[in-house]
């Protein structure tokens, strides 16, 4: 026994890390300390504070095209200011409003929610919760990050070009997206979206195997896997989806870019463009959405997961009990992984599709409201008769859970093929994915920054700012999206620049200005934060503490201020799961607490 | 207790396991590739080729490079560090003669009429799939001279066996790849 207790756990796993705990020692330069850093909390900052400035780009372009659909064709001087031929006489013109919509989706999608959320949460809470010195390649990490920079530059490049961005929407459809004299955002805004996109496949890939072999390889002495936190779990899992379907994306991609700049047929048949007939025959376009979809739908959860793992951690952590139905948890996350990859077909009901099969899609997509009911009602369990300290941090989990059901009851009847037929691309849709993904994958992320700014900075976000940020968002989100259900029964289309010379549609004028007020309001709400954020780095509350929040987790055994390897000293043994809170007349008991003798079990 | 650690000290090497993760990644981008080559070749327009025979030989030549990793490997464990280098030495020159050789089959291919531009067929997919393929065998190939470079220039001695072995590991896997991925072009294109 007392052998045992001197061989280090996975000696492999501990032999680099101590390597990297000694450059812990060396004096850094700024260079190696903050922007090449190879320290993955670094790197998480790196990726949230990246993800940040997407945030208010994209969302900044939601509150242009939002506008154009609240006020149809009213002039707003300044845009011209900023945006010269684009918004003429001060209107926003409809290539513009194409490129923004598709900007919009593709930034808010892939920069903010993948690497903004999964590449800040993963990096920063993987090694700190597991008990790792640092990644299992903290050189990959790096170059994870900065694959992710120079995606964004390319595609922030293409904001500044005479043709424009990418338009035609996020899905970047062929045959529109591959042929350069069909619009402006096809020309060279497309190509630079596809490179873009391609070096972010690069980047998700490069973290996405680091996570998995972190996880897997390089957990401390008694982290088995059912000892570990929830968010670990749900990180472990988006990384799979992830390793396993931007793959297919790329391939994608590049046929597209085959098909765009070589003349190749793998997506065009047939087609006559300004009066032009093109050679191309036998391509499939149906086919880029098969490929596009197979990445894109596993997406919406490589989004959903960390967001639900963070969730659920921060509830327990804050309603002082124990996660309810740990083993269930774990199993939904696992169902939804595997359902993710067999629903690919419910996008695409009405692009022909054989019914038969549309019906196997149907079937397999609402199968996962089992997994998603049992979570929502672990959730409330996990609440109920909680001693619930409501920090920003809680409420924005508890946002979370309320949006989650919303979108989620939404997505039962987008999922029924024949109700798709009616609704398919209406207002509902982007009701139903902005409530369910977007939003609720933001306040998962809103959540998890409270949370973790402490462990990040050393100082506490302003509260007050924090709940005046809660509630205009939460309130704002259900302002915003509800009423667009109603449009979207009413048959209203998406993506439509004006549909005024709808008649039937006038009724919601005055709603879709409602809208846009809001979105405005709820805008300068995020940007309120952002500066809460900033300002928090510099000049927060300092934490005096190592555990502020009284939780059972490893990262909160670390020094306030810890240094590159995390720990000093020897990494600290695990004993028990993540979740002994209000046990035995205790109010917590860290991970790293042995079980006692005359302990009761849970 | 003893149970936790005996688990933990079986525990493969975080780089091996992360290779292993990378090559099920490579997969589904040829998974996605090769079942939409399935789909195309059911439709309008699609071409048939005649596989030039120059893909047999690099066929050759990668197999055989598979056996000299593999001798590589293991004289690097007992310590034959001069066997070692040559085994190395060998593997890259087969790499580089793998790469030659697809670039004459894609010539042939060419000379064939083959083209990018017009309708669809199985040359275009060929094009892109082997293209691909070889862009990781280049890429196997730098690391290869890396760790070439290393075995004469380095005056560090390095003992362990897992950059190898990694190595390796992505080199059969490449190699293999090339096999299904030519086997698939001979029995559905």
């Amino acid at each position: 026994m007392s052998e045992a207790t001197h061989i280090h756990p996975g000696s492999v796993g501990h032999e680099v890390a101590h390597d990297d705990h000694h450059h812990g020692h060396h004096e850094q330069s700024f260079i190696t300390k903050y922007i090449f850093s190879q320290d993955h909390k670094t790197i998480g900052k790196q990726f949230l504070i990246t993800g940040i400035i997407w945030a208010i780009v994209g969302g900044l372009f939601s509150v242009l095209f939002r506008l154009q659909l609240g006020f149809p064709g009213q002039s707003f001087p300044i845009l011209e200011t900023f945006f010269g031929h684009w918004a003429k006489g001060g209107t926003i013109q409809p290539e513009f409003y194409y490129a923004l919509v598709t900007m919009h989706g593709t930034v808010l999608v892939f920069f903010v929610l993948t690497a903004g959320l999964s590449g800040t949460f993963a990096n920063l809470l993987i090694p700190l919760q597991v008990g790792a010195r640092d990644m299992a390649s903290p050189f990959m990490n790096m170059l994870s990050y900065w694959f992710f920079f120079m995606a964004s530059i390319v595609m922030i490049s293409s904001l500044f070009i005479q043709t424009g961005p990418a338009s035609g929407g996020w899905t970047v459809y062929p045959p529109l997206s591959a042929l350069g004299q069909a619009s402006d955002g096809s020309k060279l805004g497309m190509d630079l979206w596809i490179v873009a996109m391609a070096l972010f496949v690069v980047s998700s890939l490069l973290g996405g195997l680091n996570y998995i072999a972190t996880i897997l390889n390089m957990r401390t002495k008694g982290m088995s896997m059912t000892r570990l936190p929830l968010t670990i779990w749900a990180l472990f899992f988006t990384a799979v989806l992830g390793v396993l379907s931007f793959p297919v994306l790329l391939s994608g991609l590049i046929l597209l870019l085959f098909d765009r700049n070589l003349g190749t047929s793998f997506y065009l048949s047939d087609i006559v463009v300004a009066g032009e007939v093109l050679p191309n025959e036998g391509g499939s376009a149906i086919l880029f959405q098969h490929l596009f979809w197979f990445l894109g739908h596993p997406e919406v959860y490589i989004i959903l997961l960390p967001a639900m793992g963070m969730v659920s951690e921060i509830l327990s952590v804050n309603s002082r009990k124990p996660i309810f139905g740990y083993m269930a948890m774990l199993g939904s996350l696992f169902a939804i992984a595997i359902l993710a990859f067999l629903v690919w077909a419910h996008h695409m009901f009405v692009t022909g599709l054989n019914p038969f099969l549309g019906s196997v899609f149907v079937l397999l997509t609402l199968l996962i409201a089992v997994p998603s009911a049992i979570k929502v009602f672990n959730w409330l369990t996990t609440l109920w008769r909680g001693n619930i300290r409501l920090f920003p941090s809680t409420l924005f989990a508890i946002g979370f859970v309320s949006l989650f059901i919303s979108g989620g009851l939404t997505g039962i009847f987008l999922g029924n093929s024949t109700i798709d037929i009616h609704l398919h691309d209406t207002m509902f849709v982007v009701a139903h994915f902005h409530i369910v993904m977007g939003v609720a994958s933001m306040f998962g992320m809103f959540a998890g920054v409270y949370h973790w700014f402490p462990k990040m900075f050393g100082r506490y976000l302003n509260a007050t700012l924090g709940y005046v940020h809660f509630w205009v968002t939460m309130i704002g989100s259900y302002l915003i999206f509800w009423p667009m259900h109603y449009e979207g029964l009413a048959g209203m289309p998406r993506r439509y620049l004006d549909k005024s010379i709808w008649k039937s549609f006038n009724q919601f004028g005055d709603l879709d200005k409602m809208i846009t007020v809001v979105s405005i309001i709820v805008f300068a709400v995020q940007l309120m934060f952002v500066f809460n954020f900033f300002y928090s780095i510099f000049k927060g509350r300092k934490v005096t503490s190592t555990n502020p929040w009284g939780a059972n987790t490893l990262e909160w055994t670390t020094p306030i201020n810890p240094g590159h390897g995390n720990w000093e000293g020897e990494i600290p043994e695990v004993h028990r799961w993540a979740y002994d809170y209000g046990k035995d007349g205790r109010e917590f008991i860290p991970q790293t607490e042995p079980v006692g003798a005359n302990e009761s079990k849970h | 207790m003893e149970v936790v650690m005996n688990q933990q000290r079986k525990k493969i090497h975080p780089h091996k396991f992360t290779l292993w993760v990378a090559i099920a990644s490579i997969l589904m981008m040829f998974a996605g590739l090769t079942s939409a080559f399935i789909v195309k070749s059911n439709l309008t327009g699609w071409r048939n080729i005649k596989m030039p025979t120059v893909f047999w030989y690099s066929t050759a030549a990668i197999l055989l490079s598979s056996l000299t990793i593999q001798v590589a490997i293991r004289s690097f464990k007992q310590r034959e560090m001069k066997q070692y280098r040559s085994m190395i030495a060998w593997t890259l020159v087969l790499g580089v003669a793998f790469i030659v050789l697809q670039y004459f089959g894609f010539k042939n291919l060419w000379e064939q009429n083959i083209r990018f531009s017009g309708s669809a067929g199985a040359g275009q997919f060929l094009y892109v799939i082997f293209g691909l393929h070889a862009l990781h065998v280049i890429g196997g190939a730098i690391a290869l001279l890396v760790m070439f470079l290393k075995a004469y220039v380095g005056k560090v001695k390095l003992y362990s066996s897992v950059p190898v072995e990694v190595m390796a590991t992505y080199w059969h896997f490449v190699d293999i790849l090339w096999i299904y991925l030519l086997v698939f072009f001979i029995v559905i294109g």
